[in-house]
């Protein structure tokens, strides 16, 4: 199995994990981003074998508690989780208790009394994981909260650069769309800008949050000087299901002027990546010639994030056991 | 991955914290007897496979693999054929995964190619316990099934704690298991030896 990237195999690891939860990039080192990207790219070689399973957290018990929808990330997790022969539970928020009134702090709690490890999260509120990381034992992995964080998305994304780039540093990544609303925007903009890659948002101005050059990026409304000046493109999902549509005109005006198409990927790098966290509006933030094309790696971005959702939750079992330290 | 210099789990009923300093007591072998063990081993496994058809060397992370490369080398030289070359990491498979904390660091398997029916020798630099190749025995069977698997092994140092024996050994050394024993490696380490080493504490007391 040859190992694809460079930049974080060979080197000799010396860190270790130590936290219990996994909430964000914004309180990650560059270090600690690093180890959960060189530990992922470990993981990678399982979901190629025969048999796709390793014995490393059999009889761990993890929980999936999505109290928003969710196919591909709770999907991508429930795997990941199985292929470390970990056992899993699904509980979607429609058909549980919260519906008849239950707090979220019961509803953890009264997890944590069925002697569970792991909570994966999703919620609409921003901070709700790390509410329950303070009031849980167990370690909890945050699937995306509100509009604030979706931590293993972002590290997704940064391992597809990295496979297909060799490193983050000195990468120009521009990241188009709705940047106001978007949990991806933000943790990717903590992660890229932690391993030196230089970040460009561009949006129409009602989707550019103001004052977002405060977190180390530049802000264009220039859709042109976004895809010239670009390594990869970040294409994120116009969420027409959601209130946001109401802040674009329409989705064919939001097509014309930021969408990417055949014409408008001429503007990119010869080597440019077109990357998109899913499910691509085809015809709108990206037209299927783009999606399909051969500059697009979204479907490595799917394959990836099997493997940093095994290294998430390997890297967050480990440091929940306390205790005896592996200190040689 | 600081999993052993010995290549063996680490033993986690150490105390938390220890500070643990080791001071040579004697070498074992040096790096012309290195050089003329692994040439030995080479031979016999030739010997014994009646040459090297079907026939694959898996090394363990670290210095296994290290081993396992230098080995392939030698057979190569002899037999005039490709030997293909495997690098196992077990730490997924690890029986103590559940005691020690945090994780241990992890690395990639690399085997690039199929090992059902072919002969596989398993090599590593020192054989203790026995846990490490317990390990590695799950970790190989998840990936095919290969027609027979022998072990290979520089040093071997005793204390087993499971029914495991190595076919090929470099060199037996009776060892208290307090002692630590260090294989140094051109690749890693710049030079070639194998010395056995005491606590400190143990050496003054």
């Amino acid at each position: 199995m040859a190992n694809a990237t460079t930049a974080t195999s060979g080197a000799t690891q010396t860190a270790q994990w130590t936290r219990k939860d996994l909430l964000g990039l914004r309180e990650l080192s560059a270090e600690e981003i690093r180890m959960i990207l060189a530990t992922a790219d470990s993981f990678r070689e399982i979901s190629l074998r025969p048999i796709k399973k390793v014995p490393a957290l059999r009889g761990k018990t993890v929980v999936n508690l999505f109290f928003e929808p969710s196919t591909r990330t709770r999907t991508s997790f429930e795997l990941a989780a199985k292929r470390l022969s970990a056992d899993i539970v699904n509980i979607a928020a429609s058909s549980s208790s919260i519906s008849k009134g239950e707090t979220l702090l019961d509803t953890v709690k009264n997890l944590e009394a069925l002697k569970i490890d792991i909570i994966v999260i999703r919620h609409a509120a921003a901070g709700v994981p790390h509410l329950i990381a303070r009031h849980a034992n167990a370690s909890v992995i945050n699937a995306g909260d509100g509009a604030h964080e979706h931590p293993t998305q972002a590290l997704l994304d940064l391992l597809t650069i990295q496979e297909k780039k060799g490193r983050l540093d000195g990468l120009r990544v521009s990241i188009i769309g709705d940047i106001a609303h978007s949990r991806v925007a933000r943790s990717n903009i903590w992660g890229l800008t932690k391993l030196g890659a230089a970040v460009t948002v561009c949006g129409p101005p009602t989707l550019i949050p103001p004052h977002i050059e405060e977190l180390g990026v530049q802000a264009t409304h220039d859709i042109g000087q976004a895809i010239r000046d670009a390594d990869v493109l970040m294409l994120l999902r116009i969420q027409h299901e959601r209130q946001e549509a109401l802040l674009v005109p329409s989705l064919r005006e939001y097509r014309l002027r930021y969408g990417i198409d055949r014409e408008r990927i001429r503007l990119a790098k010869p080597d440019v990546l077109i990357m998109h966290p899913g499910p691509v509006n085809r015809g709108v933030e990206l037209d299927s010639s783009v999606a399909d094309g051969p500059y697009s790696v979204i479907l490595n971005q799917v394959t990836n994030g099997l493997a940093v959702r095994m290294a998430a939750l390997y890297l967050v079992a480990g440091a929940a056991k306390g205790g005896v330290l592996d200190d040689e | 991955m600081q999993h052993g210099s010995q290549g063996q789990p680490i033993r986690s009923d150490r105390p938390v914290g220890a500070v643990f300093v080791f001071r040579e007591k004697a070498k074992l072998l040096d790096g012309e007897a290195v050089r003329r063990a692994l040439s030995r081993i080479a031979h016999e496994i030739i010997e014994r496979h009646k040459g090297s058809e079907q026939l694959a060397l898996i090394g363990i992370r670290s210095r296994g693999a290290v081993v396992a490369k230098r080995l392939a080398a030698e057979i190569e030289a002899i037999e005039r054929s490709n030997i293909p070359v495997g690098v196992l990491d077990i730490t997924l498979y690890r029986d103590d995964l559940s005691r020690i904390a945090p994780n241990p660091v992890l690395h990639a398997t690399e085997i690039p190619f199929d090992i059902s029916n072919l002969h596989l020798v398993l090599v590593d630099d020192v054989l203790f316990t026995g846990r490490t190749v317990r390990a590695a025995l799950d970790a190989l069977i998840d990936l095919g099934r290969p027609t027979s698997i022998q072990l290979a092994v520089l040093v071997d140092r005793g204390h087993r704690e499971l029914p495991i024996r190595a076919d090929y050994v470099g060199k037996n050394v009776p060892t208290s298991v307090k002692e630590r024993v260090e294989v140094r490696l051109k690749e890693l380490d710049g030079l070639d030896e194998v010395v056995i080493e005491e606590s400190a504490e143990a050496a003054n007391g």
